[in-house]
Order: structure tokens, then C-alpha cells, then sequence
């Protein structure tokens, strides 16, 4: 995906530059934004150790199981079909605590996991599409309704401490780089509610289309 | 009021993160010499993704393409009081969060982090998701085709994100 919006990206301004003739500027500008990424990188570099220092104080003192164990009737309400002891839970749980921690190292691995173990729960169920190795699948498999809430869930944002946001504004010179925060946690509390509204409305509706 | 409330998150946080850890018997210290050194290797593997992404920007900007695109849209910002880049922004996050990352450090340069725009901008990249690029790495683990009812809950989502950014900005 990142492969042509980059490509289009960079052929397009060239191209535009040729028609404005702004192709000195364009020429110039290839050099400062180099540099300024790198300088970024520096800046960013002192919060990102800050943080994910933090988080493994975080990790290793427990406390992020601890957070994992309690989300466990929230993930009840959200995935009424995922049994109590599927190993699912287990991963679903670890991503959101990650999500909302702003760890996304942590995160993607454990939703992909959690993504694997749904898909084993459908084929222990033989939903048509699932049927396990060996045997020939017929038609497209579909996603099944704890799929389709894990995404919304997480698409629809559950950071707490926008840690890039923060830094990005530290680096041009705002006066209040952490004023966001607070604006940040309830924009993702709006966002987050119409995904559960919505994942609400259609979970556990019968057509599979 | 809420950007100053804002400022007390980041200190009582680490003071409850030490505090759990010393409690614990933790080694906070050796814990966080070892969280710190994964955390700068985050940043050095971004790093590539970064000159790359932002000197594709500086070249879209620097061509005249951006204020173009911002000249189709600018009929509708103008009248909500941001900078047109707003609306580029708004789907290149659907698709790559890096990419966007470029365009939100090009918007902080051109009207300032804590103008109308910056502050908008800082909201909303807080509060949505990269829509498109999650779904697609997430079913191509489950070798899902049919994605049913996730794009439209998706874009709900992302779209009230969007909708209250604007309406805490205007409050701000």
C-alpha cells in the first residue's frame, strides 16, 4: 500500500514541479526534509526511551497483566461468543491494553494472534470456509462477528497518551506539546463508542454477507 | 482548562508506574535501562521511513501540489477556520500512518502546533486508526476474504473521531 502512495507521491510533486516551474524549490526542499526527519528522529529519540522504559517498569512489575485480567468482562460483553478459557481472549485482551498504552510494538503481534485464534474457533465450529488443512475449501471465507468487532475495536482508536502527537508538537516549538491529552482521551472516547454502538447493532445477526 | 489539566498526566503516571514497580521488588531501574534501549531502537528502525516519507512530502509541497489540492477543498475549510491541508490528511491516515506523520510535521511547520489547524490536526491523528492498512494486515493473518460488516463500523468509528475532534477544537 505505503509502496504507491509513496511512489505516486514523490512522481507527482516532480511532475507538478515541471508544470509551476518550481523545480528549483522541489530540488532544495529534497535536502531539508531529509534533514529535518533525521533531526526529528533525535528529538523523538529521549520520549521514546522515557516511555518505553516506563512501560517495561510496567511490564515486568506486573501491572500490565494485572490490566489484561480485568478487561476480561469488558472482552465478555464485546465477544459473547468466544468461550471463557479460548486462548482468543488471551491475545484480544493483550492488544487492547497495548492499544491503549500506545505500545504498538505489542499490539500488531498480539492482534495478529488474536486474529489466528478467532480463525481456529470457526474452524472447531466448521463455519463453511474454515475447514482445516487438507481438505478443499469451498468459496471466500468471511469474518466471522468476533472479527469484525476486534477491527472496529481497534480501528476505531483506543490510545490513551498520544506519545508521537506530543513529541511531533515539543519539536515545533508548542507551548503546550501535552495539552492534547485530555482533548485526545475523550475525541477517542467518542470514537470508540460509535464503534461499540455499531459492533452492538450487528453482532450475532444471522446473514453472512 | 482540559490542555491544562493535560500537563499533571505525564508526572502522575510515572509517579504510579515507580511506585507500583518499587512496591513490586521490581528492578525499576535495570527494567528501564532495558525498555529504554528497545524504545531507541523503535526509533532507528522508523527512522528510513521517516526521511523517506518526509522529503516526499517537502517535494509535493514544495511543487505547488499541496496548495493545489488545499484550492479544490479550500471552500470548505475556510469556512470551519483550518488550513486546507486538513482534508488530505484526513484520507492519507485511512491508509498509512507514516505517511501521515509527514503531512501532520509539514502542517505544525506551516501554521504551528497550537493554531486552530495544529490543534485539530493533533486531535484527530490521536483519536483514529490507520482504517484500510489495519484491516488488511489483520484478515491476511485469519486468510479472511469477506470482511462483512467491518468497513462500514470501521468508518463510523473513525468518522466520529473526526467529528469530535472538530467540536472539542471549537470549544478549546
Amino acid at each position: 500500500m505505503l509502496n504507491y502512495i509513496w511512489a505516486g507521491m514523490l512522481l507527482a510533486g516532480i511532475l507538478y514541479a515541471l508544470f509551476t516551474g518550481n523545480m528549483e524549490a522541489v530540488s532544495n526542499a529534497c535536502l531539508d526534509y531529509a534533514e529535518s526527519a533525521v533531526k526529528l528522529c533525535i528529538t523523538m529519540a529521549g520520549a521514546m526511551a522515557l516511555w518505553v522504559g516506563l512501560m517495561e517498569i510496567a511490564g515486568q512489575a506486573g501491572m500490565i497483566k494485572k490490566f489484561t485480567a480485568r478487561l476480561q468482562p469488558f472482552i465478555s460483553f464485546l465477544f459473547p461468543d468466544v468461550p471463557a478459557d479460548h486462548p482468543a481472549r488471551g491475545f484480544i485482551a493483550t492488544n487492547i491494553v497495548a492499544n491503549i498504552l500506545g505500545l504498538g510494538w505489542a499490539c500488531t503481534p498480539a492482534g495478529l494472534k488474536a486474529m489466528e485464534e478467532l480463525a481456529k474457533l470457526e474452524e472447531e465450529r466448521g463455519t463453511p470456509g474454515y475447514e482445516t488443512a487438507g481438505r478443499k475449501v469451498k468459496g471466500d471465507r468471511a469474518a466471522s462477528d468476533a472479527m469484525c468487532a476486534f477491527l472496529i475495536l481497534n480501528i476505531s482508536s483506543l490510545q490513551l497518551i498520544p506519545v508521537n502527537m506530543i513529541v511531533y508538537r515539543t519539536k515545533y516549538g508548542s507551548e503546550n506539546p501535552s495539552g492534547i491529552i485530555l482533548p485526545a482521551i475523550l475525541a477517542t472516547c467518542f470514537s470508540t463508542l460509535a464503534g461499540i454502538l455499531y459492533i452492538k447493532m450487528r453482532y450475532g445477526r444471522k446473514n453472512r454477507c | 482548562m482540559l490542555m491544562r489539566l493535560s500537563v499533571i498526566i505525564i508526572p502522575a503516571l510515572i509517579f504510579y508506574i515507580i511506585l507500583n514497580g518499587v512496591l513490586n521488588r521490581t528492578d525499576v531501574y535495570d527494567a528501564f535501562v532495558k525498555g529504554a534501549m528497545d524504545g531507541l531502537k523503535t526509533v532507528v528502525n522508523i527512522m528510513p521511513t521517516l526521511v523517506g516519507l518526509m522529503v516526499a512530502v517537502g517535494v509535493l509541497r514544495a511543487s505547488g501540489f499541496l496548495s493545489f489540492l488545499g484550492e479544490i477543498f479550500g471552500g470548505v475549510t475556510e469556512r470551519m477556520g483550518i488550513g486546507a491541508e486538513f482534508v488530505p490528511l484526513v484520507f492519507i491516515k485511512m491508509f498509512s500512518s507514516s505517511a501521515a506523520t509527514g503531512l501532520v510535521l509539514d502542517i505544525f511547520k506551516q501554521y504551528g502546533p497550537d493554531s486552530r489547524t495544529g490543534l485539530l490536526t493533533s486531535i484527530m491523528m490521536s483519536s483514529t486508526e490507520t482504517c484500510f492498512y489495519t484491516m488488511s494486515v489483520y484478515y491476511m493473518a485469519a486468510k479472511v476474504k469477506k470482511t462483512r460488516w467491518t468497513l462500514p463500523g470501521a468508518l463510523l468509528a473513525t468518522a466520529a473521531g473526526i467529528a469530535a475532534s472538530a467540536v472539542i477544537v471549537a470549544y478549546l
